[in-house]
């Protein structure tokens, strides 16, 4: 596989990020009401779905509501989620200086606490995008996704791991902050992280209190459906973030790099990783949407406190300028995104599997070295 | 008396009924609160913020506007004399500035703003091209040691010039509804009688017993001088004076209360920006913003006009040093405040708006 560094000449990635610079600055000059329209309207859709889907409950007893009732707190959470609570978090809006939609202050319908998950995905994922050991978002810390993962025989357990994940995704974030994985290898200690489980203990209470309790006891005799409901609107949001997520970094043809490879990186060898590191899902409008834009993976890599609503209006642009020099552009239907991480999750269970051959990638690479 | 004591019960009752339905609301509606759900129903139902609708509007000069506002219910009044904190969306942007309701502050159901358009303004100027009835705009509770005290001063003088008029004219009103005992008097400046907001208020607050007003119009008939002051309130030395105006005018007063040495009994109120910057050959260093991780070469100005042309968009309001709103912490270095000041003390906190680096600074922003 070609190394990160000898993909381009160096003058070749300093004019490749000075593009990327360009491009970025075209899209933040011309942010203005109509991407706030844009915003309010998907917050205005969200809670109108989530009233309608706590309301619904009280007819929980006519199966059809009950199951429209999961539907609409199901899509309400994962616009919560995903296209308002990942990218308000990740400063999109902050220019506009609206407190409702302010990084620092806004919070998610998810257990994860906002502050925490800022730390692990906004810094640490998004600054070592797929370095092994520096990104905890390789295998988040209890899976074997990338070959550069020395195995171990508890890895024969990855697509049990990868299946748990999925079901309890939320509570996987809340922990992953928390780095749970790294206190029971012994890395970091539990007394680190005092402030970080107070966060969480409190947010817990809060999340728990209205799905678990709260709604379900308002709508007395039904209270077991509510609750039902709520937890099925929960394991819904948690699977489509979940597969959403893992089609980002992981099909087969995304690349993962090493510490050595990327110290002193400039600019735009930064930009190229991101690009090399990500892969993006097709398809339609309303699905862009629901993944939060999240199918535009490379564009939110590149430019990740860029509104999300500009990543499909700038991908034919990034596509373009990957084609100008020979870089590949992952990108594929969910389903067969899905399908390559599924196999690559069980191919890493088993010891004996080292090297990968990369799938053929969408856009032809040049393979030929271009270093000088 | 049981009748009262039941009746008192009763309403004690349904005050806590009240609010413990509010707070098993805010229970179900977390994490966004229930603010973010009404305002979707009508922006005026929030419960904690404080947004204010206009219900009226006039234009008093060319270049002036007064809106009439309606605060929502978590407003708690003004004492006469302090600012509110008034936010509006322009062309997606928030944009905040101070400004002191004019009204009387026994009225308080209703705040009247009056403002000037500036040349260059974003925020007068919007206010002008944009303003009408049912715009709903963000206030800010009502800040500001400017104010009339509590214990009313025996007697008192206003001094204002132009826009400064608003402050002064809602202490003026303010004591005027209380039946004020004491005397009261106020010298007035505007540019010509066109540039007057208030003529006619002024006009029938003059009638009223124990006030006197002085207006006078500079472009015909000077500036600010002892003589108008002896004119209007002879007895000025034992008083407490209020001054709000442009930065020639304060400096006058002030200049003629030290000499007086009764600068003790004068309070005051900057409208326009203090000019700030550190002159070239002794600014030089880097300004880093170590919480953004931004690095800059100061260039004397401002702490908050290098944070935005950085890129960053810190709090902040009247950019005038007057509503705090911009406070971050200084972790080193030594800045100058626009009052003249120079601090090298580490983690102190500093307005970014009034402050600017005498070399190298850090500041957690």
């Amino acid at each position: 596989m070609t190394g990160l560094q000898d993909r381009l000449t160096p003058e070749q990635v300093e004019e490749f990020g000075r593009e990327m610079d360009e491009l970025r600055a075209r899209i933040v000059a011309d942010l203005g009401a109509a991407d706030v329209e844009y915003i309010h309207n998907v917050i205005k859709t969200q809670r109108g779905l989530e009233v309608t889907g706590r309301a619904l409950m009280y007819a929980g007893f006519f199966p059809p509501a009950w199951l429209a009732g999961v539907g609409a707190l199901s899509l309400a959470k994962i616009l919560d989620n995903m296209e308002i609570g990942h990218n308000v978090m990740h400063g999109q809006y902050d220019w506009t200086r609206d407190p409702a939609l302010s990084s620092q202050r806004f919070e998610w319908d998810n257990v994860a606490p906002a502050e925490n998950w800022r730390h692990s995905h906004n810094y640490i994922h998004h600054t070592y995008t797929n370095i092994v050991d520096k990104d905890r978002d390789v295998g988040y810390g209890i899976l074997r996704i990338d070959p550069a993962q020395r195995w171990h025989p508890y890895y024969l357990g990855n697509p049990v791991y990868a299946t748990l994940l999925a079901i309890f995704f939320q509570w996987g974030v809340m922990l992953h902050d928390l780095e749970v994985d790294r206190v029971v290898k012994g890395e970091r200690k539990w007394s680190e992280f005092r402030e970080e489980r107070r966060r969480i203990g409190r947010k817990m209470g809060t999340q728990i209190g209205k799905d678990y309790v709260l709604f379900p006891l308002l709508t007395g005799p039904l209270a077991p459906l509510t609750f039902a409901g709520n937890a099925a609107a929960n394991l819904t949001r948690n699977l489509w973030a979940f597969g959403i997520i893992f089609c980002g970094h992981f099909p087969a043809d995304v690349e993962s790099f090493s510490e050595e490879e990327t110290e002193h990186e400039t600019r735009g060898q930064w930009y190229l990783r991101q690009i090399l590191g990500s892969a993006n899902i097709t398809g339609g409008a309303l699905f862009h949407v629901l993944s939060g834009n999240l199918s535009h993976q490379i564009e939110h890599h590149l430019f990740p406190d860029i509104p999300a609503r500009r990543y499909p209006q700038i991908a034919g642009e990034v596509r373009a300028i990957c084609e100008k020099y020979g870089l590949p552009y992952h990108t594929g239907p969910l389903r067969k995104q899905l399908w390559s991480v599924a196999k690559k999750i069980v191919k890493f269970a088993l010891p004996g599997s080292g090297d990968s051959t990369p799938e053929p990638a969408t856009v032809e690479r040049d393979r030929t070295p271009a270093a000088a | 008396m049981a009748i009262r004591a039941a009746v008192r019960r009763a309403a004690a009752r349904s005050g806590t009924q009240a609010s413990s339905l509010a707070s098993l609301a805010e229970r179900l509606l977390t994490p966004h609160g229930v603010d973010r759900y009404l305002e979707l129903i009508d922006p005026m139902l929030v419960r904690r913020e404080i947004r204010g609708e206009v219900v009226a509007l006039r234009r008093p000069t060319r270049d002036s506007i007064t809106l009439t506002v309606r605060p929502s219910r978590a407003w708690q009044g003004f004492a006469a004399g302090q600012f509110v904190r008034v936010t509006v969306d322009i062309d997606g942007v928030r944009r905040t500035r101070c400004y002191s309701p004019a009204g009387s502050a026994h009225r308080d159901g209703e705040l009247e703003f009056t403002v000037k358009a500036h040349e260059g303004g974003l925020v007068s100027r919007h206010l002008h091209e944009h303003g009408h009835v049912g715009m709903v705009l963000g206030l800010s509770h009502a800040d500001g040691t400017f104010a009339l005290p509590e214990q009313r001063p025996d007697s008192i003088v206003l001094i204002a010039g132009g826009s400064g008029i608003t402050p002064v004219l809602s202490m003026l009103r303010t004591l005027v509804d209380e039946r004020y005992p004491g005397e009261v008097s106020l010298l007035y400046y505007a540019r010509t009688p066109a540039d007057m907001p208030y003529a006619e208020e002024l006009d029938e607050l003059a009638s009223r017993r124990g006030v006197r007003i002085h207006v006078r119009h500079t472009a015909a008939d000077g500036h600010f001088t002892a003589d108008h002051l002896r004119r209007v309130a002879p007895w000025f030395a034992r008083a407490t004076t209020y001054l709000c105006g442009p930065p020639p005018l304060m400096e006058a007063v002030r200049t003629l209360y030290a000499d007086a040495g009764i600068a003790g009994q004068l309070h005051t109120e900057e409208f326009t920006p203090p000019v700030l910057t550190v002159a070239a050959s002794e600014a030089g260093g880097r300004i880093r913003f170590t919480r953004s991780g931004v690095d800059v070469a100061n260039d004397g100005r401002t702490l908050l006009e290098q944070a935005e042309d950085a890129g960053l968009s810190p709090d902040h309001g009247c950019r005038m040093g007057i509503c705090f709103s911009c406070t971050q912490r200084k972790v080193s270095g030594v800045v100058r405040t626009a009052s003249g000041g120079e601090s090298a003390e580490d983690d102190e906190e500093i307005q970014l708006c009034v402050t600017a680096a005498a070399g190298d600074v850090d500041i957690d922003c």
